[in-house]
């Protein structure tokens, strides 16, 4: 467990370093992320101590937010005019977004499965 | 006896006492969800929050003294965001499997989701700071709070768009993907995860496994590809 928190937070201070050093606009938490698929990928798989911990946190993810999310108690008097404007756009955007996203996968995948089956069809040919 | 009185409550308002509150109002949340049969209208989080505005409107606690007894928890949002890169790790197979249609499926979806809220929100009077938080609404809530802080955002906005986001999508995934004529499962499933995060894809899981995986793997992804493109585009903006 212990050994698992030294990677984790390891990962993190180095993703820290890394966007103060380089001044990229990304966080340090998420150049941590891609550190630590990094770090898994030359290793070949997680320890089990990255395992525990990595599960223990990703199990309390939810609980995370709740501080953060509490905070909009402080916002609404001043966003009370605009809550039908927020619940429109994120509605809309949310549903635009999907609809976007799945129409675009399937296209690709049919326009792969057929040039494939086209290049099997002039394989055989040959 | 007022002494004995004035140290219980000094000590009651130790550093510990909102943070054991937050655990236990969030451990209620998800009993509550249970009972409700998982569904995404009981999100453990908005029902959590609420339970916790109730304790702090009924003690007279403002956020500010709160957050200073709760921003352990706050603080382990870092660590867990580096943890997702765990389940990302795991989806690598798919990767190389779905490369081209991910790719293009992700660059579509995440692009699609930023811009639609901003513009619809620009054009319905949000005001600017809103407009920020908003635009990473559609990435899991660790990462989005880090796009928002950077762009200028409020965290406490975004954490709250993006779990509305998240419900929203819940709800509607089934019955949009219907509707639009999508039965791809793989398909489903990454645009849940890349629309919806992870409220999205819990639902979606129940459904088929294949969604499931498609929809994790969407929101890591998302994650780090938003990251990068969304700082970047506000500050060519600027």
């Amino acid at each position: 467990m212990l050994e698992g928190c030294f990677t984790v937070l390891v990962c993190l201070a180095a993703g820290e370093t890394l966007r103060r050093v380089t001044g990229v606009p990304v966080s340090g938490p998420v150049i941590g992320m891609a550190l630590m698929v990094a770090l898994l990928t030359v290793r070949g798989g997680p320890s089990a101590a990255v395992e525990q911990t990595c599960g223990v946190l990703l199990r309390w993810l939810p609980l995370l937010f709740v501080p953060a999310g509490l905070g909009i108690v402080q916002y609404l008097g001043a966003l009370q005019h605009q809550l039908a404007a927020i619940g429109a756009a994120l509605v809309v955007s949310t549903a635009l977004a999907m609809a976007v996203s799945a129409w675009t996968m399937q296209a690709v995948m049919r326009w792969r499965m057929t040039r494939e089956g086209a290049e099997s069809q002039s394989m055989a040919r040959e | 006896m007022e002494r004995v009185h004035h140290l219980w409550l000094t000590d009651a308002a130790e550093p510990a006492s909102w943070l054991l509150v937050t655990v236990g109002a969030f451990l209620v949340a998800e009993r509550l969800q249970r009972l409700g049969r998982g569904s995404p209208l009981l999100n453990p989080i908005p029902v959590a929050v609420l339970l916790l505005a109730g304790c702090l409107a009924l003690t007279g606690t403002d956020y500010a003294t709160y957050l200073s007894q709760a921003q352990f928890i706050y603080f382990l949002l870092g660590p867990a965001t580096v943890a997702l890169g765990l389940p990302l790790y795991r989806q690598r197979a798919r990767i190389r499997q779905h490369g081209p249609e991910i790719a293009a499926a992700l660059l579509a979806g995440s692009v699609t989701a930023a811009a639609s809220a901003v513009g619809l929100a620009w054009a319905l009077g949000a005001t600017p700071e809103v407009l920020r938080s908003m635009a990473p609404k559609s990435v899991t809530t660790a990462v989005a709070i880090g796009i928002s802080e950077q762009i200028g955002g409020i965290a406490s906005l975004t954490a709250v768009f993006v779990i509305f986001t998240g419900i929203c999508g819940a709800m509607l995934s089934e019955r949009l993907f219907d509707w639009i004529g999508v039965r791809d499962w793989a398909a489903r499933g990454l645009a849940t995860g890349v629309s919806a995060h992870a409220i999205g894809t819990a639902a979606i899981l129940k459904r088929n496994e294949l969604a499931g995986a498609l929809g994790g793997l969407a929101i890591g992804l998302n994650g780090l590809l938003t990251a990068v493109w969304l700082p970047a585009a506000v500050s060519l903006l600027h």
